[in-house]
């Protein structure tokens, strides 16, 4: 699925530059969970914005499916975006003026699904994440724990391939924690999804099936199991 | 989706939004007010010039007379209208009733009326022949060496009526002679829709037909008519260039508007011109242009055809006039206009600042979006829509504003005076003014003509002045300031515009964000 070579990025920082990935080399293989580790600052969040053709590297490819990410336009990258790639942010990122159920439908917008269509998929998958009551709550009415749900169910609904999650549990309690990551990992076996989560919890990083440690702009990866 | 989130995000920033539609809203009100006041200050100008000028008339020809000529007017007082360069003899009966044209416009060539009609982009041309008719009627009382009575024979010296002439008799003289004086149109009746009779309302009777183009047939002036107790069927004595008078006959009375200075009565032209001894001359040539762009050429053709004429179309007599209508004018085409569009461009700018400012708080919101596969066309359509719909609102509001500004304009304005300055065809020269005031009864004492030597309303003769009746006069109009569905499309459109321009701004800072700068703001 993903095959890294030799990736750089480098930021701008004043009158200095950042390095913030220093030679990344890596592949990810269909339906693989791997979770990313390191401490803050030392490029987890670029590598993972890279691999979701959210950014570009500075040098090497970014090879996905057998498309070179780093030399893709900008149109072709939406599209790959759109269909083939789900995002969860920390924060949620929902759009807090549209209920959570158009909130999922975003994510189907770009994909020209009409919007009968739309609103049934998008109820289905909040049902399906125990959010059947809760379609036209505003993100505001809902708890951090259903606002992840809704998050994922928007990342989930259009069935991509890959799922990027940049720490989806680093705004909610511990339980919560726990009921969000089973549910990813759930959903991970039932839809075989390639899923690369970056967290700074050790619990959620064994569980995946690879652990990468980003440590000034180099990833080491190593088995979990 | 696409409007419900515009919804949404409306209601959301609800203050922010109304704010942006109330700036919209002055602007766009401002541009109805003032855009209707100034509509409604040149629908008054051109009430005022339709009325002073004639309806359908677009160009005038006249001739002044050369200077020091006397033309055909009345000359030194009433010797020449008797024909004898001595004094009658006391006792003796006058009895003289003279047509002329007054010297106040020299005679055109009826030709030109041809020639003219016959130029490119002239859609008509009528000839027109403003004459004055007056009668001295009376008994030659015998002189008075004590007083100032003489003035008879020493006319000319003076300068006034009321000028130096003794202490004599104030019976001497005037008082032994009626003189009444009027002013006659003769009308072109083939192109009656021009000239002088195009502004007025037949209020009796009838208007000209061919039938009467040589007849003795008469249209009256309203308030003439009310003054000489004359109706339709009523007869009325026009003279001629040989002191002689005719009988004309009254067919219509005819309303003119107020401040067009009408004639006193209306002949056909070629009557006119048998009278007066002008068979082939007018003094006016009304002519209508084949459109409004055609004005200025045809009037410059026409000076070229016709040396030596005035031509006057709206524009110049529009530049002639002044009072408050020329001060509203120039406040709705000057200061009000700035002003709108001052406001406007401010309004723009608000909605455009406020709108970038909104797009930057909402960076988190497009990068994710942009995450989820929106193109950044969508995203701009979609900033974009949510200004253009506040500009939509500020819009309405605008015309609400706009129409409560009308109302206000229209219930609060000061009626607009137009006067126009009475040299604008050259023809009502001081000159000729003086060729009565000075002239033929001056020297008399209190017993002389007590004429001002301008024209002025103590003159018994000013109608003898007033034969350029449309060269003078001041019209008194309400401002009726019209919101046209133009200017409610133009005014919504504007709004719209100004949503166009600060969704632009505001799409334009969205669709630059990178989507790993924006979500990095959260990341």
């Amino acid at each position: 699925m993903y095959k890294l070579t030799n990736v750089t990025k480098d930021y701008p920082k004043g009158r200095e530059t950042v390095h913030a990935l220093r030679g990344v080399n890596v592949e990810i293989p269909d339906g693989e969970w791997m979770a990313i580790q390191g401490p803050t600052g030392h490029g987890k969040t670029t590598l993972l914005q890279i691999l979701g053709g959210l950014d570009r590297p500075t040098s090497g490819s970014v090879d996905f499916d057998g498309r070179d990410l780093a030399r893709t336009r900008e149109t072709a990258m939406t599209k790959v975006r759109a269909n083939s790639i789900g995002f969860i942010f920390q924060t949620f990122n929902l759009i807090p003026t549209l209920s959570a159920q158009e909130n999922v439908e975003t994510a189907l917008v770009p994909l020209g699904v009409s919007g009968a269509s739309r609103r049934a998929r998008a109820a289905e998958a909040l049902n399906s994440l125990g959010l059947g009551d809760r379609l036209r709550h505003l993100p505001g009415e809902l708890s951090g724990g259903q606002q992840q749900r809704v998050a994922i169910a928007r990342a989930l609904v259009k069935e991509p391939t890959v799922l990027l999650a940049d720490e989806p549990t680093g705004n909610l309690d511990e339980d919560t924690r726990d009921e969000i990551i089973g549910l990813l990992e759930k959903l991970w076996q039932d839809n075989g999804l390639t899923m690369v989560i970056v967290t700074h919890d050790s619990s959620i990083a064994r569980r995946a099936q690879r652990l990468g440690t980003m440590r000034n702009g180099k990833l080491t990866v190593k088995q979990t199991v | 989706m696409f409007f419900t989130y515009i919804g949404r995000e409306l209601r959301r920033r609800m203050r922010q939004s109304i704010f942006i539609a109330i700036g919209l809203a002055l602007g766009i009100g401002l541009v109805i007010t003032v855009t209707a006041a100034s509509a409604g200050v040149k629908n008054a100008q051109a009430s005022v010039l339709h009325s002073l000028y004639g309806v359908g008339t677009d160009i005038t020809v006249t001739k002044a007379p050369a200077a020091g000529s006397t033309g055909n007017g009345f000359g030194f007082g009433f010797r020449q209208s008797i024909g004898s360069t001595s004094r009658p003899k006391a006792g003796s009966k006058i009895d003289n009733n003279t047509l002329s044209a007054g010297g106040t416009l020299a005679s055109l060539a009826s030709s030109n009326v041809t020639s003219i009609a016959k130029m490119d982009n002239v859609a008509a041309a009528a000839g027109g022949l403003t004459l004055n008719d007056r009668m001295i009627s009376g008994t030659v009382p015998a002189l008075n060496f004590n007083g100032g009575g003489g003035g008879f024979s020493r006319g000319g010296s003076s300068s006034g009526g009321s000028s130096s002439g003794g202490s004599g008799n104030p019976s001497s003289f005037g008082a032994n002679f009626n003189i009444n004086s009027f002013t006659v149109n003769g009308v072109d009746i083939a192109n009656g829709e021009l000239g002088p009779l195009s502004t007025g309302k037949v209020s009796s009777g009838r208007t000209f037909t061919t039938a009467d183009n040589a007849a003795d047939v008469a249209l009256v002036d309203a308030s003439y008519a009310t003054q000489n107790k004359l109706k339709v069927g009523s007869t009325i004595a026009v003279g001629n260039s040989k002191n002689a008078a005719t009988n004309f006959k009254v067919v219509g009375i005819v309303s003119e508007p107020a401040g067009d200075n009408p004639a006193d009565v209306y002949i056909p032209l070629g009557v006119a011109q048998s009278l007066a001894n002008l068979k082939n001359d007018v003094n006016t040539i009304y002519v209508t242009a084949s459109n409004s762009g055609d004005i200025s050429s045809v009037a410059s053709s026409i000076s070229k055809a016709v040396p030596g004429s005035t031509v006057t179309d709206q524009n110049t007599l529009a530049s002639e006039v002044t009072g408050s209508i020329s001060s509203a004018a120039s406040l709705a085409n000057n200061l009000g206009k700035w002003l709108a569009i001052a406001v406007l461009i401010a309004s723009f700018f608000l909605a455009s600042l406020l709108t970038m400012a909104a797009v930057t708080r909402r960076i988190r919101e497009f990068g994710t979006l942009k995450a989820l596969g929106w193109k950044s066309r969508r995203i701009v359509f979609q900033v974009m829509g949510e200004a253009v719909a506040i500009g939509i609102v500020g819009g309405v509001i605008g015309v609400g504003l706009g129409f409560a500004g009308v109302a206000l304009v229209n219930k609060f304005s000061s009626p607009l005076t137009a006067s126009l300055a009475s040299n604008t065809t050259g023809s009502a020269t001081p000159g000729g003014a003086r060729q009565f005031g000075g002239g033929g009864f001056g020297g008399g004492g209190g017993g002389g003509f007590p004429t001002s030597g301008t024209g002025g309303g103590n003159n018994p003769f000013r109608g003898a002045f007033s034969n350029a009746a449309r060269t003078a006069g001041t019209v008194t109009e309400h401002l009726h300031a019209p919101v046209t569905i133009a200017v409610i499309i133009l005014a919504v459109g504007l709004a719209i515009l100004g949503g166009l321009i600060a969704g632009a701004f505001g799409g334009w800072r969205a669709a630059r964000l990178r989507p790993a700068d924006a979500l990095s703001k959260v990341a």
